[in-house]
């Protein structure tokens, strides 16, 4: 079950190791450096977790990375590009998508909706297409209706194909986030806190799906996780944020034994 | 109309009986008399649908709150009228503009009584668009309440500027003898049921427009936007102009649908457009229909304007004084309750959005449903569900 990190055979020669290289990143709330000066790398073709205690600038970083925070400073290159400081519509288009630590279902629309609506450069998404070329309009939309499907297959959310995505549970909407970062067709995605409010039974699927999308589809995965049971059991390499900035890496075997992070998160008086 | 529930049939089956048996009762019987009531009336109720489509474009499927629908509404009436009538051409009467007649520009199939009137309604649009895009770059990017508090700011601000500057549109003294398209083919009793025709006319092309851009991938984004913008700035959209294109359409739509109204009125002056009248009756409108779904909102249209209209005959009847002093106060009262009482007992109108608004999608669900059905039926064995790869 441990997360053998093993590249996918399709990464290009050329192409460096790591997907995703951030350094010295630091964005400045008022007085607060929520994140500090921060650098590191997620290589390809990983599951790699990105913990640390509340208020470490996780979640901040996560919105750094994908474009719904500038960065005050600092670099973040994304498959071989800069991509700090960009809109987060254009780093999605990019293959670098997010989910959102609470689950932000599309309420009025049916669970398929929500899908459909997210493949990126849509004909129909231009209004004259929608209005005089409907036929090449109708054509995409039922490419992209069946790969919703396969998708909906996939996470096994079929049966609430037509139900309202508010109507959805805690756990399913949590799916509904990971299906809807399918729809992208990403090469890595960005999960904050995939496994809170989860329960047992989901959490294996979850897990499940997790290393089928890494290992087999190739999409690298980054994932904040609270619940150090999941993160021992999917990710690897494991960084450790703590006060806004890295403070180690390691497998989650290392990270656990390492006197920094039990200090991090116990307080120094634990030392 | 196959959403309405029985409770929107049962409204609008009253506000038609009453609007027949009125005038009915109030003439003694004419049928000619109840023609002529509801010819100018459901005449109105297209042009206002029109405007309440274009609110729905932007609140309805968008979610931008606009409360200045009047800015647009009467930027739209006002720019039709100058672009249609001919120059100004006394000391008392001052506007700019005046292109009718240059702008009859065919030599042939009597473009004099159409073709300044494409002209009117298109620059409407336009006007109205361009005044939109104004607002949309500067103030879009605020949070909906302060959104709301903009657009009314400029929408007053436009009624002041057009009572003020007299050499504009004439300020409070207005603008009169707007013509009316393919008047002068008709006598004027035939006219009316012509100008009908052209409004309805109207309404149906901008219901059209509206459906077929809604109930494609564009709409969806709009719906989305509506929900969350986190989730379509995420699923690689550009939020900043959709919003844009959702708010400059339904202002454009509000211009088309001013110009109408302009042609209609034949006389227009700032003071028609007051916020009540303007801005807050198409809401009551939009909201008491159902947002989210356009013939919700010709429904509440109809509605809204019909019992307006009643109570606007009632005051016709004899009725004690107290009574009739009191009914134009006692309707506005009567409107702000229906709004609440529609808030409270069913917030999406009298007819809801619909589940599926996509075509494309709504057909391939059908079809999908009818397949398993079928499968259901032929083999009572459970739909395999295959995993994927």
């Amino acid at each position: 079950m441990t997360a053998a990190a093993q590249s996918p055979a399709g990464t290009a020669a050329g192409q460096s190791d790591a997907i995703l290289e951030v350094s010295n990143l630091t964005r400045v709330f008022g007085g607060v450096r929520a994140v500090d000066d921060c650098s590191f790398r997620v290589r390809r073709g990983t599951i790699t977790g990105l913990i640390g205690p509340n208020g470490a600038g996780k979640t901040t970083a996560f919105n750094l990375i994908s474009g719904f925070l500038k960065p005050t400073s600092g670099t973040i290159v994304f498959d071989g590009e800069r991509i700090d400081g960009l809109p987060p519509h254009v780093i999605a288009r990019k293959g670098l998508v997010r989910t959102f630590q609470i689950p932000k279902p599309l309420g009025s629309m049916t669970v398929l909706e929500n899908l459909v609506l997210v493949p990126m450069g849509q004909e129909g998404e231009r209004i004259w297409n929608a209005w005089f070329r409907p036929g090449r309009v109708g054509q995409r939309e039922r490419e992209i209706i069946d790969r919703a499907l396969a998708v909906l297959e996939f996470v096994d959310l079929i049966r609430l194909r037509d139900e309202y995505a508010a109507n959805l549970s805690g756990g399913q909407k949590k799916l509904l986030e990971l299906a809807r970062t399918l729809m992208a067709e990403p090469k890595m995605i960005l999960l904050d806190e995939p496994g809170a409010g989860v329960n047992r039974t989901l959490m294996r699927r979850l897990v499940g799906y997790i290393e089928e999308l890494c290992y087999e589809r190739g999409i690298t995965m980054f994932i904040i996780e609270h619940d150090m049971d999941l993160v021992a059991r999917l990710c690897n390499p494991v960084i450790v944020m703590s006060e806004g900035t890295h403070l180690c890496e390691g497998t989650p075997e290392e990270v656990r034994n390492n006197p920094l992070v039990l200090e991090a998160y116990l307080g120094g008086q634990y030392r | 109309m196959k959403e309405a529930s029985k409770t929107t049939k049962l409204i609008v089956a009253a506000v038609t009986v009453a609007m027949i048996l009125l005038p009915l009762i109030h003439s003694g019987g004419s049928v000619t008399a109840v023609i002529g009531f509801l010819v100018p009336f459901v005449t109105t109720v297209a042009i206002l649908a029109i405007i309440a489509i274009g609110l729905n474009v932007q609140w309805g499927y968008t979610g931008i709150f606009n409360f200045g629908v009047v800015g647009f509404f009467m930027v739209g009436a006002f720019v039709a009228a100058i672009v249609t009538k001919s120059p100004a051409d006394s000391e008392f009467v001052q506007y700019v503009g005046g292109f009718g007649d240059r702008l009859a520009f065919l030599p042939f199939l009597d473009s004099r009584e159409w073709l300044p009137f494409v002209f009117g309604v298109l620059a409407a649009a336009l006007a109205s668009a361009l005044l939109a895009l104004l607002l949309a770059l500067s103030a879009l990017r605020l949070r909906e309440d302060y959104l709301a508090i903009t657009t009314i700011g400029v929408a007053e601000v436009l009624r002041r500027v057009t009572i003020e500057e007299t050499w504009l549109v004439n300020g409070t003294r207005g603008l009169t003898g707007i013509p009316r398209p393919f008047a002068g083919w008709f006598e004027p009793n035939v006219y009316r049921f012509v100008f009908l025709g052209l409004a309805l006319a109207m309404l149906f092309l901008v219901y059209l427009m509206v459906e077929r851009g809604i109930s494609s991938p564009w709409g969806r984004v709009l719906r989305a936007l509506r929900e969350d913008e986190d989730v379509v700035a995420a699923s690689g959209k550009n939020v900043f102009a959709f919003k844009v294109q959702g708010f400059v359409l339904g202002a454009a739509i509000m211009g088309a649908g001013g110009a109408f109204f302009a042609f209609q009125q034949g006389a227009i002056s700032p003071e028609t457009f007051t916020h009540f009248f303007g801005t807050f009756i198409i809401w009551a409108m939009l909201v008491l229909g159902g947002s989210g779904n356009n013939i919700g909102a010709i429904v509440g249209t109809f509605v809204v304007w019909g019992f307006w209209s009643i109570t606007l005959q009632i005051q016709g009847f004899k009725l004690p004084v107290y009574i009739v002093d009191r009914i134009s106060f006692f309707r506005d009262f009567v409107i702000g309750a229906l709004i609440v009482i529609v808030l409270l007992a069913g917030p999406k109108g009298l007819v809801p959005e619909r589940a599926r608004v996509s075509r494309w999608l709504d057909s391939r669900v059908r079809e999908l449903r009818r397949q398993e059905a079928a499968t259901q039926a032929t083999a009572t064995v459970e739909p395999a569900s295959s995993p994927v790869e």
